[in-house]
């Protein structure tokens, strides 16, 4: 019996995703559980296992193919056959003679075999009148999926322009966003091209939008890192009994989500649509990890009530899970606040984007043993800068300058925190 | 070297389709070339078909009224038929209505070759009109049709072997006709030719009229047609056709399970119309010097933008398949025509009504019974006999019945279905409702117009919400 594999809820509010990776081929037999292929969501890779085992004789999709949760991915030959098993086509092949054009030969959506046609069965039922259809289609929008808020779910252009709109805000990348032509650019010489990857897409997309709404302020500080350092060598090997790394950035996400706590405005987000600012009781924190495939952000949940050591092994496999592009979307998204740690790399400052519907973001740059004139004398202290880029429209300059003083001294007095 | 004018928009076929998606390319502001053989634009459907089909179709209403009538005390004379006078009239409708079109066409500055086009490669067209021209074209609308299945015995019609567009022609009103294919064409065909005085009968290779109907509507049909045809023949296929004396011998044989069962035999007719089916003829097209593909059956493949696999070239209508019918080329030609200008268009529509004009008519729109059985989608539908019509009584046609298919969880309008006098005019209400995701009560809570046949639908809907005026309401369960 021929059974269709289907593509699976990945996730929550995620429809499709792009086909990164095909793991089979036409004949081979799998095992029930096995996957099938790798599919990129948002920013998360993610392995699809076959509900079914048997013998796969055709594959429906193709790899950079958008799949759409339901949509058939292969066909399986499973080992029970059905004694009279139809044919593939349940239309009996008319004779010509009896090609009577019978006016009640009425196909409801199609009118000839269209093989590009995936439509679901669910969708020509769809409440919607034909004009609010063609406006659905005008905007790219597929009508199956607004919720209609009229007399019994019927769709009106309101539903479906409200659609549009948080489809644009949302995180996906807008489809109908129009860029200018660039230059032929080999005119002055020889050229490559690559598609952009679905990474790259999104990056480009949501820092686009984060420059063009929110105004950005940077203030940059240096943190006296001398004592941490130490404190750092001293406990190093317990937290590594512990399965963790005691970084630099570990210390940081601490830090930062208790200077989040005192200071709520920064672990709070802007509706300049209904004009108000939300505040979080929670504090979850991103951390943005350089892989192969580009920037990935994986959220760190409730940073001010687990332990250091706790943090740095969280980390430690987030970032694993990072670079293996095992990241569910789930994981990297609710983030209040964002470390972006290139202190590995080297630099001596940058200025960080704020995260879309985030406030700031804490930039971390190489330490450096510095001359300090300290209490009349010059000492050697090793000194960390840090780059504060916050979003002005909430954070006047005094917060940004008082939240970063705040770190750098708890940094430097960690004591401080519990004041 | 190549200075041959580039066509913007080139539409091969003015039928419905074609004209509509010439009109509309017109009005969206491109410019158009519509090629046709006629010399105004129509296509079979108003030369050779639905038109005049309807205005000999009315003749046959009125006679059938007008003799109706001696049973409520309204007694005519015998009508006498005087064919060459029906034939001007159906030509002058023909001709008035061609006309308007090719007015329209002009009044567009739609530029109308009356001609034959046929590709010659994928931009390019070889024009035979007056003179032969070679175009060069940017995007084509293939708007062709379909020609009538051609009998294997048949060489060539003649004015007693005919189809059904020769029938129209009304050389002769024959006394006894034999019509081959129980489909609707064949349907309308013996219902206008019985009214002309023929007897009619029929031979069918399946075994009902109208297979893919509803039932209970053909079922209705029947029963008020019982005398319609003299001598009918189910399972039996013709196997020749022999003019002799004026008189054209058939010869047939039971067919069953695509075999001749029984023994052949003969009878003899005056004349006999062949209605065994269209089908797409794109041989003159040259469609492979285009690249353009066919399916199996022969009609051209398109998405739902009407596109074909040349993304330049569409293609609408009848040659695409699918249900052949004037108004689904219509709407085709205006989707295709708006994706040809950058709108983003496409073939959704989820009511294609269908009509039968045969006394009574039966008309279908949305998903029918069996359809909503194969999509799994639970229904119930309600059927309310136009006995319970004050208007259908009066008008003496209490025989009829409207049938809605409606959604149990929603409510929705599925479909509908109407068989009685006035049908086709009737259904297009429960088209809008279709389209519309109408719920069953908002069409219950329309006004309707008393007494007006329109009322069936409001009091099918009532039945479905248990509160009909004018038939018990159903028992509680």
């Amino acid at each position: 019996m021929k059974t269709e594999v289907k593509l699976p809820e990945i996730a929550d509010n995620v429809v499709s995703g792009y086909l990164s990776r095909v793991l089979v081929q036409v004949g081979d037999v799998i095992e029930k559980d096995q996957s099938i292929i790798e599919i990129e969501t948002d920013k998360a890779a993610t392995d699809i296992p076959s509900p079914i085992g048997g013998e796969i004789v055709d594959i429906k999709v193709n790899k950079g193919d958008e799949i759409r949760v339901g949509q058939t991915i292969l066909v399986v030959e499973t080992e029970q056959v059905e004694s009279d098993a139809k044919p593939a086509s349940d239309k009996p092949q008319p004779e010509p003679e009896k090609q009577k054009p019978e006016p009640e030969k009425q196909k409801p959506l199609t009118v000839t075999p269209q093989p590009e046609e995936a439509t679901p069965a669910t969708s020509k039922l769809v409440p919607a009148s034909p004009t609010v259809r063609r406006l659905a289609r005008e905007l790219g929008v597929d009508i199956a999926k607004v919720k209609g808020t009229g007399h019994a779910g019927r769709i009106t252009d309101a539903d479906v322009k409200a659609f549009t709109k948080q489809l644009i805000n949302s995180s996906l990348p807008s489809t109908t966003t129009e860029y200018a032509e660039v230059p032929d650019f080999s005119q002055w010489g020889s050229v490559a091209f690559e598609p952009m990857s679905r990474i790259r897409q999104i990056t480009a997309e949501s820092t686009v939008r984060s420059w063009q709404t929110i105004p950005q302020v940077v203030q940059f500080d240096k943190a006296d890192i001398t004592g941490v350092e130490q404190f750092r060598q001293i406990h190093r090997t317990r937290v590594e009994k512990a399965g963790g790394k005691l970084t630099m950035t570990a210390i940081l996400l601490k830090v930062s989500a208790m200077a989040l706590r005192e200071f709520p405005k920064f672990n709070a987000s802007v509706d300049m649509k209904n004009r108000q600012i939300i505040y979080k009781d929670y504090v979850h924190i991103g951390i943005a990890v350089d892989t192969e495939q580009g920037l990935l952000v994986p959220v760190v949940r409730d940073v001010d009530k687990k332990s250091i050591t706790a943090l740095s092994a969280e980390l430690n496999e987030l970032a694993e899970r990072a670079r293996n592009r095992k990241l569910t979307s789930e994981e990297m998204q609710g983030g209040n606040f964002t470390i972006s740690n290139l202190g590995g790399i080297g630099g001596t400052a940058f200025t960080p984007i704020v995260y879309p519907h985030q406030v700031a973001i804490l930039g971390v740059s190489r330490s450096a043993m510095e001359q300090v004139y300290r209490d009349g004398e010059f000492v050697a202290r090793n000194m960390l800068p840090l780059s504060l880029s916050y979003d002005h429209r909430l954070i006047d300059g005094a917060d940004g300058a008082r939240f970063l003083v705040w770190i750098a001294q708890a940094l430097e007095q960690p004591l401080t925190m519990l004041l | 070297m190549d200075n041959r004018k580039e066509h913007e928009l080139v539409v091969i076929g003015a039928g419905p389709g074609g004209y509509r998606a010439a009109f509309m390319a017109a009005d969206l502001g491109l410019q158009v070339t519509l090629i046709d053989a006629q010399p105004n634009p129509g296509g079979v459907c108003l030369y050779r078909g639905c038109i005049p089909t309807k205005a000999l179709l009315h003749l046959a209403r009125v006679k059938e009224e007008a003799m109706k009538a001696s049973a409520w005390g309204l007694t005519f004379q015998e009508p006498v038929i005087e064919r060459e006078k029906v034939k001007a009239w159906k030509e002058g409708v023909i001709k008035q209505l061609t006309g308007g079109l090719g007015q329209l066409t002009k009044a567009r500055k739609i530029n109308y070759i009356q001609g034959w086009a046929k590709f010659t490669g994928p931009n390019t067209l070889l024009v035979k009109s007056k003179e032969t021209e070679v175009f060069r074209f940017k995007q084509a609308i293939i708007a062709t049709g379909v020609t009538p299945v051609k009998l294997p015995f048949v060489k060539e019609y003649t004015d007693r072997i005919m189809n059904a567009e020769i029938a129209l022609e009304l050389k002769t009103i024959p006394e006894k006709l034999l019509v081959i294919g129980g489909g609707y064409i064949g349907m309308e065909s013996a219902t206008i030719y019985r009214a002309l005085g023929s007897e009619v009968s029929l031979v069918e290779v399946l075994s009902i009229v109208m297979p893919t109907m509803d039932k209970e509507l053909t079922a209705v049909y029947l029963k008020q047609n019982k005398d319609l045809f003299k001598e009918q023949f189910f399972e039996t296929r013709v196997t020749s056709l022999e003019e002799h004396d004026g008189k054209v011998i058939a010869t047939m044989g039971a067919f069953k399970n695509n075999q001749l069962t029984g023994d052949p035999f003969t009878r003899e007719y005056d004349a006999v119309l062949i209605s065994a089916g269209m089908k797409p003829d794109t041989s003159a097209l040259g469609l492979e010097e285009a690249g353009v593909e066919i399916d199996g059956s022969g009609f051209i493949r398109i998405n739902e933008e009407s596109r074909t696999n040349v993304p330049h070239i569409f293609a609408i209508g009848d040659v695409t398949g699918g249900a052949l019918l004037a108004h689904k080329a219509s709407y085709q030609g205006r989707i295709a025509a708006e994706v040809i200008a950058g709108k983003k268009a496409a073939f959704d529509a989820r009511a294609i009504p269908a009509v039968v004009y045969t006394d009574p008519e039966i008309a279908v729109a949305g998903l029918s019974e069996q359809e909503c059985q194969d999509q799994g989608i639970a229904y119930r539908s309600v059927k309310f006999p136009w006995a319970a019509s004050g208007r259908a009584v009066a008008n003496g046609d209490p025989a009829g019945l409207t049938k809605l298919i409606i959604e149990e969880d929603t409510d929705r309008i599925l479909g509908a279905g109407i068989v009685g006098k006035g049908a086709g005019d009737l259904i297009s209400e429960a088209v809008l409702g279709i389209e519309m995701a109408a719920r069953v009560g908002d069409l219950a809570m329309s006004i309707h117009p008393h007494p007006t046949i329109s009322e069936t639908l409001m009091e099918a809907a009532e039945l479905y919400l248990g509160h009909p005026v004018h038939v018990a309401p159903p028992r509680k369960k």
